[in-house]
């Protein structure tokens, strides 16, 4: 996962031979293990928002809109909308072998255009001269859906075709983005309080005089991206569920390895993004300083969420963002999704994310090793790279 | 033996430390003084290593102080703070285990703690829900609750009500009793005075005195003697090699040239009368840090 936290760096248990003054009633002090400290740390963290009730209760709203989203998506799947059209005399047999369109009929072409007016039907087929023998009556517009199911169209052969229609791309993507955005926001902002808390409340000297700077960081990461990643499993489970619940299990087939792909990706992602948070956070020593400091990285995060809205169904901007790091983790699922993704092409931006997250995990500790002591105004980048 | 050796420190531009060195002997109580900004916390600082110094190291017993050694050090910051949303017996059980104690002996070490420092009833409730006096309290058992084998006490007696004070007085003698090098800073001179056996002074980031405090006293002594007789003792301004800086009836103060002059007056002294008291006059700490550090 990273290059720098490694437990052979640190004091191995082999130096914690010598005893200095060993008196009878003395408790042992066993050998400072690296993870061990890490675990110490990740476990306060996890109990302590495991306590917090804002976080408990908006956990469980995120989780209700999961749900919900998949059974509404449920509901309107079973009920595919139909347009209600007024027929007159023999124009019903143009419109009868039509899908999607009811017909309801009328005496005459008065009638017909009474019901039009009166909204009770989208439009009105009546007879006329033309060359297709019926003509179209609608109040404002001209009826779409009524023009697409008369119209005759010509067999369409795709050469590539799209696996997924276009509409629920765009909520499979929106979905991706909100998720991430909505997690990596949420517990990046935990990291940074966190971080800042104990800035401020000078608790910090005595934690750095009782394990390494990197076991703190590398705790408070490790606790809050389990809280992370435990809530997107379950977000992925309770969505799984939903769709089989509601027989939705052909799209299950579909999103299930493009949701696999996500929890993935996002464990990586978020490891990266909350070391940003930690770092950037440890720049400052009062609470109401943590926006602005980590704004850069808040922006980082919200990016991939506007460019998959408004470019899901570009394929240029997709593929850049299935490989860049920071939007990768969103990027990339919508691409397996749309089945445009080769199978080598997640492992190779996958490894990009993770080498890319070791980088920032180096640099973050650095930052987060030279800002935690410099208390009072905000540190320079400069002042925290340097030391 | 806990040792420091040459140890520099900048920050930017600013020198903090020049070729810090002095030692902490096991058993010894040693005092660390010096001004606000001599260069105390940050001496404390890199010995718990929560800094590195430029140069120089640390040693105990003749190897490089390691991060598990430290573990075993017993540290009170001079910027106090603990969780403010978590309970105290929980926060002490927490800290001690970052030390490397079992789970078992955390909650062990931490109740007796509590008990002894009078905070046994509060061990369940939210450390920013009590007062500041048993914050500080609280913030005393987050030092010593993993055994320390070691003490460095950042300014431990700011702040502490009287009784606090009396029970970071006895842990400090315990751990030394016992043999474990004590090093603690503080302004109140006359407490360091009272329970040092060595003293550090430190000033613009030097060192400036270093050793126990019977030498250093003597050290920094002037041959000044005080003598305290039933007599008038004006007939003292007479005795050859003698310099009476200080004449009250009975009581004199005087600078002798000799010790064979200062024996002189108090023969002298005997033949005249009862003789209360007659020592060599020693300089308190305080003078001699106001000597040193100018």
């Amino acid at each position: 996962m990273s290059t720098d936290i490694t437990p052979g760096t640190e004091a191995t248990p082999g130096t914690e031979t010598r005893q200095h003054t060993p008196t009878s009633t003395r408790a042992t002090h066993t050998a400072p293990n690296f993870w061990a400290s890490v675990w110490l740390v990740a476990t306060r963290e996890i109990i302590s928002r495991l306590r917090s009730k804002a976080f408990l209760i908006s956990t469980g709203i995120l989780l209700l809109i999961a749900v919900g989203s998949v059974v509404a998506g449920g509901l309107m799947s079973a009920n595919p909308s139909t347009t209600q059209v007024a027929v007159v005399g023999s124009a019903g047999a143009v419109v009868g072998e039509s899908a999607g369109l009811t017909m309801v009929s009328a005496d005459d072409v008065a009638a017909a255009e009474a019901l039009v007016r009166d909204g009770t039907v989208e439009a009105a087929v009546v007879p006329s001269d033309s060359l297709l023998g019926v003509s179209v009556i609608a109040l404002d517009s001209p009826p779409s859906s009524v023009m697409n199911a008369l119209s005759v169209s010509p067999t369409v052969e795709l050469l590539e075709p799209a696996e997924q229609g276009g509409f629920l791309v765009y909520i499979v993507a929106l979905g991706f983005g909100l998720v991430f955005f909505m997690s990596a926001l949420t517990f990046g902002s935990t990291i940074a309080q966190s971080v800042v808390e104990e800035k401020q409340t000078r608790v910090v000297e005595i934690l750095m005089s009782a394990i390494p700077v990197r076991a703190l960081l590398a705790g408070k990461v490790v606790g809050n991206s389990i809280m992370a990643l435990g809530q997107i499993v379950a977000i992925a489970l309770l969505v799984g569920i939903g769709m089989a619940v509601t027989g939705q299990r052909v799209l299950l087939a579909d999103l299930g390895p493009a949701i696999g792909w996500f929890a993935v990706f996002f464990a990586f992602g978020f490891v990266m993004i909350a070391a940003l948070f930690a770092a950037t956070a440890s720049m400052v020593s009062r609470q109401e300083d943590v926006g602005s400091t980590t704004a850069p990285v808040t922006y980082l995060v919200m990016i991939p969420y506007f460019l998959v809205i408004f470019f899901n169904d570009n394929p240029v901007v997709m593929a850049i963002m299935s490989y860049v790091p920071f939007s990768a983790p969103v990027g990339m699922p919508v691409r397996i999704f749309l089945g445009s993704a080769e199978w080598w092409e997640p492992v190779l931006a996958l490894v990009i994310l993770a080498v890319t997250t070791a980088g920032v995990i180096v640099l973050g500790s650095r930052i987060y090793r030279n800002s935690l002591l410099r208390m009072g105004g905000r540190v320079t980048i400069k002042q925290a790279l340097r030391g | 033996m806990l040792e420091i050796r040459d140890i520099n420190k900048h920050y930017g531009t600013h020198q903090v430390l020049t070729n810090v060195s002095f030692s902490v002997g096991a058993g010894r109580m040693t005092g660390f003084v010096g001004a606000n900004g001599a260069g105390k916390t940050t001496s404390m600082r890199i010995i718990l290593g929560v800094l590195s110094p430029d140069s120089g190291s640390v040693l105990l017993d003749g190897q490089p102080l390691s991060d598990g050694d430290r573990r075993r050090f017993g540290y009170m910051p001079e910027e106090r703070g603990l969780y403010p949303k978590m309970k105290v017996a929980e926060q002490l059980v927490y800290l001690a285990r970052l030390h490397g104690l079992t789970t078992i002996a955390a909650k062990r070490n931490a109740s007796d703690l509590l008990e002894r420092l009078g905070l046994g009833e509060r061990a369940n409730d939210l450390v920013e829900a009590l007062s500041l006096g048993n914050q500080q309290r609280a913030q005393i058992a987050a030092a010593l609750v993993h055994d320390p084998e070691f003490l460095v006490l950042d300014e431990p007696f700011s702040g502490l009500d009287p009784i606090a004070v009396e029970v970071v007085l006895t842990v400090l003698k315990e751990r030394a009793a016992a043999g474990a090098p004590v090093l603690f800073s503080s302004h109140q001179l006359d407490l360091v005075e009272r329970l040092c056996d060595d003293l550090v002074i430190i000033a613009a980031g030097e060192i400036r005195a270093n050793g126990s405090r019977e030498r250093l006293r003597d050290q920094f002594s002037t041959p000044r003697f005080e003598i305290h007789t039933d007599a008038d003792a004006g007939w003292i301004r007479g005795v050859t090699g003698i310099t009476v800086i200080d004449f009250d009836g009975g009581e004199a103060v005087f600078e002798a040239d000799s010790d064979a002059a200062s024996q002189q007056v108090l023969r002298e002294a005997l033949t005249r009368g009862a003789v209360h008291s007659f020592g060599h006059l020693r300089p308190s700490l305080s003078t001699i840090f106001k000597e040193v550090v100018q």
